[in-house]
């Protein structure tokens, strides 16, 4: 049994170092759209990781703003500060600092939301590929029908549903917790799609069959031998839904039924500073806007050349 | 053909059961109806006899079955914001959603099919090189955020077009009043409309160009230049009529996704359509606002879902006869 795991383990660490060794690489190197996507992507999480440390203030330090600084244009403008690199919002917020750490909370919250996602994916997937019968049956007609609701649909309803069950006073701490949720039911189905058929040509193999015959438990079946068989496809998926998953979270915060103000995601920025076009105040959205959609796009675009340098099969 | 329209029915209709038990847990057991309604004097025993008189405090499967009854009825309860009927509410605002979502259809369908034949026709032009990485983009930039930089543009910046609301209504009946009789309501709905559609339109766009670069290899379009056939009539005649089969599957399937998608720019345009009253109650905790809409939409995906799949097998031969829908 040791042996098979082992086995397994060798044959997937050699298909990763094979794939890194060759096309991966090469063709990474070649790709110069991807390089400077990567190149973006690295800077914006590292800048964002380490918000407390990189941001020039705390923006949610009442303390440390000053009306008097309020609204101020970006340095480059006539009238704004040094002090202020990308100018200040209506509170004498930097910012800088307010876009940053609004990277950061988006980033985390996605990033959450997936593996929730692909957690609930998985272990579905999994258990309706290996029982079959009426546990399949009723996992994947659940997953058809939600398959024919988009998605953004799905993470509204189910915040809705959420925001109605909870209390009204818990509303803007549990925030966090109701869009990591939203984003985990709303995206689960790919993974277990996907999970679901190679465990139905996993199961069929040899050392499923000698593991029945030890008769070890379904549970550790499928959890210490299919599950890592089936894992590559997954990982794919995971890189494209992350910008899925940002793009959920910033149009729910937008819509105003995500994050609240208090701490604020990049949609929450948006939604706040749009207010501010009409008077002339544009860097109060525009920078916000503009790092999410450089997230996005790089995310994306990264995304798509995984997809095709690594799996074919998903083209 | 006949088992499949029953065995399609019956699965919707159990799609339908489903979502109404959620509507259902949600109606009862998001906070205690009774206090909803009742004010801070009303004594404990007055609170009973309200819960025994709505039906409270029978078995739940009873209360559920009276609230399918309810449903099935077009009874959706009354809005705790504005103590109104909610389907007076929802029909109010219908008009304003139905408007934007035929005529960001429309917009997304004929320009995004218009743009895949020069695409497919000139696959090495610039024009198109230049389409392609514009789609890319659009695909990929959140709706919300192409709303805000067109309302940038051609609002704060041009000063062309309004930035927010419906406007130059005209009353058509009653309960329906249309903007597109007058250049004002035009003017509102351009902003949205382009908004909601340019996801589509790049979909379509994408759609069309692939499909129609394969379909101009075919055979019988090379017999058609053989024959010297004028090439607008081989294009436009023989080649596009092959290419839009399975564009009309996709558009059917879009249609819901139009809708869903409404909410998010009647929020950015204050489009005061279904989308924003949904939105209003999600943030207000309006329960049956809430659950009447997800009643609402849900019914909507169920039939233009089932429409697709047998209008599908109607029209391609090769499905019949297959088992699975």
């Amino acid at each position: 049994m040791t042996r098979t795991t082992n086995e397994a383990e060798a044959h997937g660490r050699s298909v990763w170092a094979g794939v890194w060794q060759s096309d991966l690489c090469i063709d990474f190197r070649a790709n110069r759209l991807v390089l400077v996507a990567t190149l973006l992507l690295a800077i914006l999480l590292t800048a964002s990781l380490l918000a407390p440390w990189v941001a020039p203030t705390d923006p949610f330090d009442a303390m440390s703003l000053d009306v008097m600084h309020s609204n101020l244009p970006p340095a480059w403008q006539q009238g704004g500060s040094t002090e202020f690199l990308l100018g200040t919002d209506d509170q004498g917020r930097d910012m800088l600092s307010a876009v940053l750490y609004g990277l950061r909370t988006s980033i985390v919250i996605s990033a959450l939301g997936v593996l929730l996602a692909a957690a609930i994916g998985i272990s579905l997937g999994i258990v309706a590929g290996y029982f079959g019968g009426f546990v399949d049956t009723l996992i994947m007609r659940t997953a058809d029908v939600q398959l024919s609701f988009p998605a953004i649909l799905i993470a509204l309803l189910v915040d809705g549903i959420l925001h109605s069950m909870l209390p009204a006073l818990k509303r803007d701490d549990s925030a966090a917790m109701v869009i990591v949720i939203s984003i985990g039911l709303s995206f689960w189905v790919q993974y277990a799609r996907t999970v679901r058929s190679s465990t139905m040509v996993e199961k069929k193999k040899d050392y499923v069959s000698a593991a029945r015959l030890f008769a070890l438990p379904s549970r550790t079946i499928m959890v210490r031998h299919i599950l890592p068989n089936v894992m590559s496809p997954v990982l794919v998926i995971l890189t494209i839904n992350f910008g899925l998953a940002i793009i959920t979270e910033a149009t729910l915060s937008y819509l105003g039924v995500g994050l609240p103000p208090m701490r604020p995601s990049l949609g929450t920025l948006i939604r706040i500073g749009q207010e501010y076009l009409f008077s002339g105040e544009w860097w109060i959205v525009a920078f916000p806007g503009f790092a999410l959609a450089i997230l996005v796009l790089t995310l994306n675009l990264l995304g798509d050349w995984l997809r095709d340098a690594l799996n074919p099969k998903l083209r | 053909m006949i088992a499949l329209v029953v065995r399609r029915l019956l699965q919707s209709l159990v799609v339908m059961l489903v979502v109404t038990l959620i509507a259902f847990i949600m109606f009862r057991y998001a906070g205690d109806p009774v206090n909803q309604m009742v004010g801070v004097e009303t004594t404990e025993a007055e609170r009973q006899a309200l819960r025994e008189s709505l039906g409270l405090d029978q078995p739940t499967l009873v209360q559920f079955v009276r609230y399918v009854g309810r449903v099935a009825s077009l009874n959706f309860g009354v809005s705790f914001q504005f103590r109104r009927p909610v389907m007076e509410l929802l029909a109010e605002r219908l008009p304003a959603t139905l408007e934007l979502a035929l005529v960001a259809a429309m917009l997304s369908l004929v320009s995004g099919i218009l743009l895949g034949v020069y695409c497919a026709l000139n696959p090495r032009g610039r024009i198109s090189a230049a389409l392609q990485a514009v789609s890319l983009v659009g695909v990929s930039l959140p709706t919300f955020l192409i709303g805000i930089l067109l309302i940038y543009v051609f609002s704060v910046a041009l000063g062309w077009l309004p930035s927010f609301g419906r406007s130059g209504l005209v009353p058509v009946t009653k309960h329906w009043s249309t903007g597109l009789l007058t250049l004002q309501g035009w003017k509102s709905l351009l902003l949205p409309a382009v908004t909601l559609g340019l996801f589509q339109m790049t979909l379509i766009m994408r759609l069309v160009r692939s499909e129609m670069l394969e379909v101009l290899r075919a055979d019988f379009i090379r017999f058609g230049v053989a024959r010297g056939l004028p090439q607008r009539r081989i294009y436009f005649r023989h080649a596009l009529k092959n290419t839009l089969v399975p564009v009309i599957t996709v558009v059917g399937l879009q249609l819901g996704s139009i809708i869903a998608f409404s909410i998010i720019t009647e929020t950015v345009f204050q489009w005061p359509g279904m989308g924003l009253l949904f939105l209003q109650s999600v943030q207000n905790v309006d329960v049956p606002i809430m659950s009447t809409y997800l009643l609402l939409i849900a019914f909507m995906f169920v039939m233009i879902n089932m429409v697709v799949d047998l209008l599908y097998n109607a029209v391609d031969p090769r499905l019949k006869g297959s088992s699975r829908v």
